[in-house]
């Protein structure tokens, strides 16, 4: 696990054929102040939506860029897992969506201390997205701006 | 492409003043996208905070990942393997 090997034959291919975007320069912000005054933001490329939320577009050719606001008072069993690809298990962490999107962890961390506060939101991607271009010319810049505008101050980010 | 997509994501944060750690499912993707900071899990797609309804489980990959925002060095591109069960991480 945390391999290649865990995907078939077919995958692996593409895996090892594609061409994954390099960052470079690789930007670094250092910890502006100690965690336990810092502001924390989740972000996700599960695909978790809210019950309501307009659905990732599936249809959309290199995948769907977009994002979705989820408030931090969400309680996590009402995420809706809409993860498109089928080359994983799906089943615990629609159970547990914190599995993916630890909601409820990181309130636990606010209330011990560890870390200062959540942020009023959090983000949801699709992560199935294979042509990232506007991922990293539109939707991450935007994304970005509103982490920025809430004045968070660390993001922890999960794939799935 | 899910750990593509959170990396790049990062990418972005960081470039607006925002301090990320980014969990990484697969080694060979984190080494080749390299985002800021990260910290690769032993776990199967589906799992990346190791286990459902485990919450120390999740907490001990947080705290991991929390750790990577406290190193002191700027080290862009710090990729650092997440060992279960106490062992200690390199």
């Amino acid at each position: 696990m945390g391999d290649l090997s865990e995907f078939s034959f077919g995958l692996r291919a593409f895996l090892r054929t594609y061409r994954w975007r390099r960052i470079d320069p690789i930007p670094w912000t250092p910890l502006r102040r100690p965690l336990s005054q810092s502001r924390l933001a989740l972000v996700s490329s599960a695909g978790f939506v809210l019950p309501g939320q307009d659905p990732f577009d599936e249809s959309r050719r290199g995948g769907d860029p977009s994002f979705r606001d989820i408030p931090s008072e969400t309680e996590a069993h009402v995420l809706v897992d809409t993860h498109r690809s089928e080359a994983f298990d799906h089943t615990a962490m629609s159970r547990d969506p914190n599995l993916a999107f630890p909601l409820d962890r990181i309130r636990e961390l606010v209330a011990r201390g560890r870390v200062g506060s959540v942020n009023r939101r959090h983000l949801s991607f699709m992560g199935s997205i294979t042509a990232p271009g506007r991922l990293v010319r539109d939707t991450a810049p935007a994304a970005a701006r509103a982490l920025v505008d809430d004045g968070v101050d660390v993001a922890l980010l999960a794939p799935v | 492409m899910c750990n593509q997509a959170v990396g790049l994501v990062a990418a972005e944060l960081e470039r607006q003043g925002i301090s990320t750690v980014t969990v990484q499912l697969l080694r060979y993707v984190a080494e080749r996208v390299r985002p800021p900071r990260a910290l690769w899990v032993p776990f199967a797609h589906g799992f990346p905070l190791d286990a459902a309804d485990e919450p120390d489980r999740q907490h001990a990959v947080i705290e991991a990942a929390l750790n990577l925002l406290e190193r002191p060095e700027s080290d862009a591109g710090v990729l650092v393997d997440f060992a279960p069960e106490g062992q200690a991480a390199r």
